[in-house]
């Protein structure tokens, strides 16, 4: 029961009336929110409609006739399908499997930090790069492997070796974008596990050093228990991000060279989308990707919830 | 406790000094490059501090018209945008904290779900584009306007607020938006300063709404002209410096982005730690 509830016990019943009385003021404050959801997130959300027709420029989303599944049958039996779905899936299971561990072993060696300064600049270094944008890091990307004079390749060089041209390279277009997403989020990725080893009972390290358990033991046995629950929302999360990559990153790297293991569900949808201009066939595209996203966090929920308790509801 | 140091200690040691080197070397070597003359960048001398120290690259990046527009641009949207969204996420923050408003759940509801699924890109571009919005500065400004994840920090901390503060306003004959303006905020600064430094960082950096939205080159912010600059080579305008253009290139460049991320590696150092609270607050009950 609310305290405003028992302050006020002649009104017994919540009628209409009163509920609204006491939360005009409080619904005026919501109302620029509300209509910022309703108009930006809801509208567009129903406008996944146009996927099912064909969308008129002139009549609108709403107005332009209906096909039914037309553009759902393009996409399937396109030829671009299973190069799409296997170059999204992949590089979304290569970020999983790198990315999500990285941060976690980043958070338990940070805690070891005894050296209480050190420690906060060690954090305060680490956050860094999330705050730099996309573009600023997929520039430094193209200016430090650049074959003819970047950084990297003048080292290479220096060895006696032959400069690679890495960003026009299918092969390592995956193994750069995880390695520079990792640099980017993992300092910041730390910050969930650092608020959950906080919540760790001190008396279980103790009890662990009188059994005579080494640094390295009770972080196995202590540290990484205490911070279980986090580590498995975490990954319910990334489960459901798989083939949610950020579209922005992959379309700055993307270049014709690199198509064949670059080109992912978002960009094609982008270019068909606005570049050509065939709104329905790539909205299509971006509602079976979202309705997959879907049934990947809801199974990755349902799993967590049979097999460890812990899941996001 | 003894201070032994151990070999995990030296191992560690070692980590976290190779993880600060990965991290800031990059910037190190960009500031390096960029105060350098052309010679010893050339040369491929310059690793660690300035050889030859000049600013010419960095007079030639300002006085471009395009960045300087743009570097315009951007700070106009941050500060617009900014103001906008921190005022309509607190707002909103603060009225779905209090569970006696009407329709919270569904309202809290509506929010979530937004976190699990979305319209997608074209449909939204479309009705943003109905909307009548697109080129004009409100595209950089209103589709981005609430961050359900800021906003859900923001309803945590408002919902830790201690009642009494809320009571002893009504007593005062405060109504709710008395007690939002009045006892709320001044009680929330901290937090109103992480959520407006999301906000700022994000409009900053924000690629995809003016690649989406943006036609005009008069209205673009920095980070299109910098992706124009660096990834496309466009507006090559080293003719100026003779025979090493293609060197000189890489240090205005490396000046440019030096130049765009110049405010962020500024004021960051000083913020952190707002930052990691802020977050903090958010992820202990979401």
């Amino acid at each position: 029961m609310h305290p405003a509830d028992r302050a006020m016990p002649v009104f017994k019943k919540d009628s209409f009336a009163r509920k609204w009385g006491r939360s005009k003021y409080l619904l005026l404050l919501f109302l620029p929110t509300l209509l910022y959801f309703i108009l930006f997130k809801y509208v567009p959300m129903f406008g996944v409609v146009v996927s099912f027709k064909d969308y008129n420029l002139f009549r609108g989303i709403w107005e332009s006739d209906w096909v039914g599944l037309k553009y759902y049958r393009m996409f399937f039996e396109s030829p671009d399908f299973f190069k799409l779905i296997r170059n999204t899936f992949l590089l979304g299971l290569y970020k999983l499997v790198f990315g999500f561990p990285a941060p976690i072993i980043l958070a338990l060696l940070m805690n070891e930090l005894r050296h209480m300064m050190f420690k906060r600049f060690v954090q305060t270094v680490s956050y860094l790069p999330h705050f730099i944008s996309n573009v600023v890091v997929v520039s430094m990307l193209t200016l430090f492997l650049s074959p003819s004079s970047g950084l990297i390749n003048q080292l290479i060089e220096g060895l006696g070796l032959d400069a690679i041209n890495f960003m026009a390279r299918e092969d390592m277009f995956r193994s750069i974008y995880v390695l520079s997403e990792i640099w980017q989020h993992v300092g910041w990725e730390t910050i969930i596990y650092l608020a959950a080893l906080t919540a760790i009972d001190p008396q279980l390290y103790e009890a662990a050093r009188m059994d005579g358990a080494s640094r390295w033991k009770q972080m196995l046995h202590v540290t990484l228990p205490g911070i279980r629950a986090a580590i498995i929302i975490v990954l319910i999360l990334n489960v459901g991000n798989v083939l949610e990559i950020g579209f922005e990153k992959v379309f700055l790297m993307l270049n014709p060279a690199i198509n064949g293991t670059a080109d992912i569900l978002s960009t094609f949808v982008y270019r068909t989308g606005l570049t050509q201009g065939n709104f329905s066939y790539a909205t299509s595209i971006d509602l079976f990707t979202s309705l997959i996203n879907l049934v990947f966090i809801l199974t990755a929920n349902w799993i967590s919830r049979r097999v460890s308790e812990t899941s996001l509801w | 406790m003894r201070a032994r140091l151990s070999v995990f200690d030296l191992f560690l040691f070692a980590f976290m000094g190779g993880m600060i080197v990965a991290t800031l070397y990059p910037f190190i070597y960009m500031i390096a490059v960029s105060l350098s003359s052309s010679v010893p960048v050339l040369r491929g001398e310059v690793f660690l501090w300035p050889k030859g120290f000049n600013l010419d690259v960095y007079k030639m990046v300002l006085q471009d018209p395009k960045i300087v527009q743009a570097y315009m641009n951007t700070i106009v949207y941050a500060v617009l945008g900014t103001t906008m969204s921190l005022i309509v996420t607190a707002a909103g923050a603060f009225a779905i904290s209090k569970r006696e408003m009407m329709f919270q759940r569904g309202f809290m509801m509506m929010i979530v779900v937004t976190m699990f699924f979305s319209g997608g890109m074209i449909p939204t571009f479309l009705v943003v584009r109905s909307y009548g919005i697109v080129d004009t500065i409100w595209a950089m400004v209103l589709p981005t306007l609430v961050s359900t994840w800021n906003l859900i920090i923001m309803r945590t901390f408002f919902a830790g607020l201690p009642k009494e503060v809320e009571e002893s306003g009504k007593i005062d004959g405060l109504s709710d938006i008395g007690v939002f303006f009045r006892l709320a905020l001044p009680l929330s600064k901290a937090i109103l300063a992480t959520i407006g430094l999301f906000y700022a960082v994000a409009i900053w950096n924000n690629f995809f709404s003016a690649m989406l939205y943006l036609r005009n080159t008069e209205l673009f912010p920095l980070q299109v002209v910098l992706r124009n600059l660096v990834l496309q080579g466009a507006g090559n305008n080293a003719g100026s410096v003779g025979g090493d253009s293609m060197l000189v290139d890489e240090s205005i460049k490396y000046a440019t982005i030096i130049v765009s991320t110049l405010p962020i590696l500024m004021v960051y150092p000083f913020l952190q730690k707002y930052f990691a609270k802020g977050a903090l607050i958010g992820s202990v009950k979401g």
